[in-house]
């Protein structure tokens, strides 16, 4: 029977010959990631643990990225609490404040591989689906669960076929582009769903696969998926990963979608998604001369190397505008040092940038870079939610590297087409 | 009981905000700010037995629990909605809090009607309109009988 990616996946890790959307199945995840909450997951089962212990001490993967370094005595405590599970059951996978930004981290670190199934108790953990993974969020208790048990159940999901064409026309990037489909499908368009990307894949390198997968959670995808081709395969050779440690799945040619779509990158251009929703998304020229009050390059959607030279090169020998402020944060550290060693950094603090640490920084407004009431800001995360940057009555608009660098040149919302 | 009514995408930033994530642990210090940037009013007057009623996609963005278990500690009865966020979905089931997905519902209710819920036979009644729901797959039953998600896996745990 032709199967989609998610359903030749399942089928195998659920030992099943086939599977068919809607079937229920249990599965063992190679693994299970959590941040900062893993002190709030480990403290539901600290009995259970004593008597139990950790199921299998290479499943979970810690980093600690979302309030770092701590912001208070709590969060302090927050980090320790971690620090003491990890030594007492032996954790592997750890990875303390400064290593980056969870997904950064993961597939960075070769865990993310092709074939393998990843529970994240953060919904962003969507984005291994760059290079082959089967990977999606969960909730604090089914992490909590997987540390005992190691196994959970899965929906087989219905699959979305979306087939590209046609080549983006820098500077219009990947961000755009899934901006774009986001605005398309809407915020719901591919709730519970796995979502494939087809046709002209290999004019996109896995920084930007990475930053397509990311935000197929604001779809409302399940997974959101890229075929493994000699872009990724070269990708893991940069990092190390042999070629052997890994199955590769795909979809059959004539595999069953819910939904077929096409996208044409050349027709692509520049947009922003306006407050307060990700899919309120609108063409550059509706947005120009919006003034902005902060610009953010950096969070798991852009913070990678590409992302910081596309900010750096519109940057370069000039000055972030004064009625503006511009923060970056590289989404790792290995990022931080091929950004320091090609000179990128140097640029942008030349022209104003603050850098912040490889982590979460702003994004989910804890601590660092928070906004006032009024106040508006254009940045390169995945998420413009009343709230989201820790003001309710402040403004978030989403954007590529290329236009919110453009914005901070000049104080209000610019296509970077014209300020390049 | 009072029904609560809100729109499309209600996000996990308005069902609590991100800013408590790693300051506010205990049930205690959730409830307070449940909802707090989309209703200031609901956790103040929400009662036990309360319904709440929303439109498509409630419970999108974050994996954040905090939504979920402030809801189940208030004594909300059941959200009905179009539809809901997948993550939002599952951490409701591994609590134990009724969700209840029918567009139709969703739209006989204008503010006004009466709303009643039978949980055991499966049936919402809205003015003068009844919506059954179907019973859960046998995999979720038995997370929701042993109490959610928690008290299903310790069972297991003891019985091996
Ligand atoms: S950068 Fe933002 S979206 Fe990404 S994991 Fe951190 S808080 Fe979540």
């Amino acid at each position: 029977m032709p199967a989609t990616f998610a359903e030749k996946v399942l089928a195998e890790k659920s030992k099943n010959d086939t599977v068919v959307p809607g079937q229920i199945v249990t599965v063992k995840p190679d693994h299970l990631l959590m941040h900062d909450n893993a002190a709030p997951i480990t403290a539901k089962i600290t009995k259970e643990l004593d008597e139990y212990g950790v199921v299998n001490p290479e499943l979970p993967i810690i980093v600690l990225d979302h309030v770092i370094p701590a912001a208070s005595e709590k969060t302090a405590i927050n980090h320790q609490k971690i620090r003491e599970f990890v030594n007492k059951f032996q954790i592997k996978n750890f990875f303390d404040i400064g290593c980056g930004i969870c997904h950064q981290v993961v597939v960075e670190k070769g865990l993310g591989l092709p074939g393998k199934i990843i529970l994240g108790s953060d919904s962003h953990t969507c984005s291994y689906g760059a290079v082959g993974c089967f990977s999606t969020g969960i909730d604090r208790t089914e992490a909590a669960a997987l540390l005992l048990t190691g196994e959970t159940w899965l929906k087989v999901p219905q699959s979305i076929k979306m087939a590209l064409k046609g080549k983006l026309n820098p500077p219009v990037s990947a961000k755009d582009l899934i901006l774009h489909i986001i605005g398309d499908m809407r915020a719901d368009g591919a709730t519970y769903c796995s979502v494939e990307y087809h046709g002209a894949v290999d004019s996109l390198d896995v920084q930007e696969r990475f930053t397509l997968a990311n935000m197929g959670v604001e779809m409302g995808a399940k997974l959101s998926v890229f075929p493994v081709d000699d872009i990724t395969k070269n990708y893991f050779n940069t990092i190390g990963v042999a070629q052997d440690s890994f199955e590769v799945f795909w979809a059959d040619q004539d595999a069953k979608y819910m939904l077929e779509k096409e996208y044409d990158m050349s027709e692509v251009e520049p947009v922003v998604a306006f407050p307060h929703t990700v899919d309120n998304v609108k063409n550059i020229y509706e947005a120009k001369g919006i003034p902005v009050n902060q610009c953010l390059v950096g969070t798991c959607t852009n913070g990678r190397l590409s992302d910081l030279e596309a900010a750096a090169k519109l940057l370069k020998g000039k000055k972030v505008h004064p009625n503006t402020r511009l923060l970056v944060l590289p989404a790792s550290k290995s990022i931080y040092e091929e950004a320091i060693e090609k000179g990128t950094i140097k640029t942008l603090v030349e022209a104003g940038a603050v850098i912040l640490p490889p982590g979460c920084g702003p994004c989910l407004g804890a601590h660092q870079g928070a906004l006032a009431p009024g106040e508006k800001c254009i940045s390169t995360a995945n998420r413009n939610f009343k709230g989201r940057m820790g003001c309710k009555d402040a403004e978030i608009y989403l954007a590529s590297p290329a236009t919110v660098a453009a914005s901070a040149l000049t104080g209000t919302i610019s296509d970077p087409r014209e300020v390049a | 009981m009072k029904v609560w009514k809100y729109g499309d995408s209600i996000n996990t930033d308005m069902l609590f905000p991100g800013k408590y994530c790693y300051t506010c642990s205990t049930i205690d210090e959730i409830k307070p700010h449940l909802l707090e940037d989309l209703d200031v009013n609901f956790a103040k007057e929400v009662q036990e037995g309360d319904i709440i009623f929303a439109g498509r996609n409630f419970g999108c963005g974050s994996s954040r629990e905090q939504p979920v278990l402030g809801l189940k500690a208030f004594g909300i009865k059941a959200v009905v909605a179009e539809s809901f966020a997948r993550i939002f979905y599952r951490a409701a089931i591994n609590q134990g809090l009724v969700l209840i997905e029918s567009p139709e519902a969703v739209k006989a209710y204008t503010g006004s009607e009466e709303v009643s819920l039978d949980l055991e036979k499966g049936e919402l009644i809205v003015g003068d309109k009844k919506f059954t729901f179907p019973p859960l797959p046998p995999e979720i039953k038995a997370i929701a009988e042993a109490g959610g998600l928690l008290e299903y896996t310790k069972k297991k745990l003891k019985k091996q």
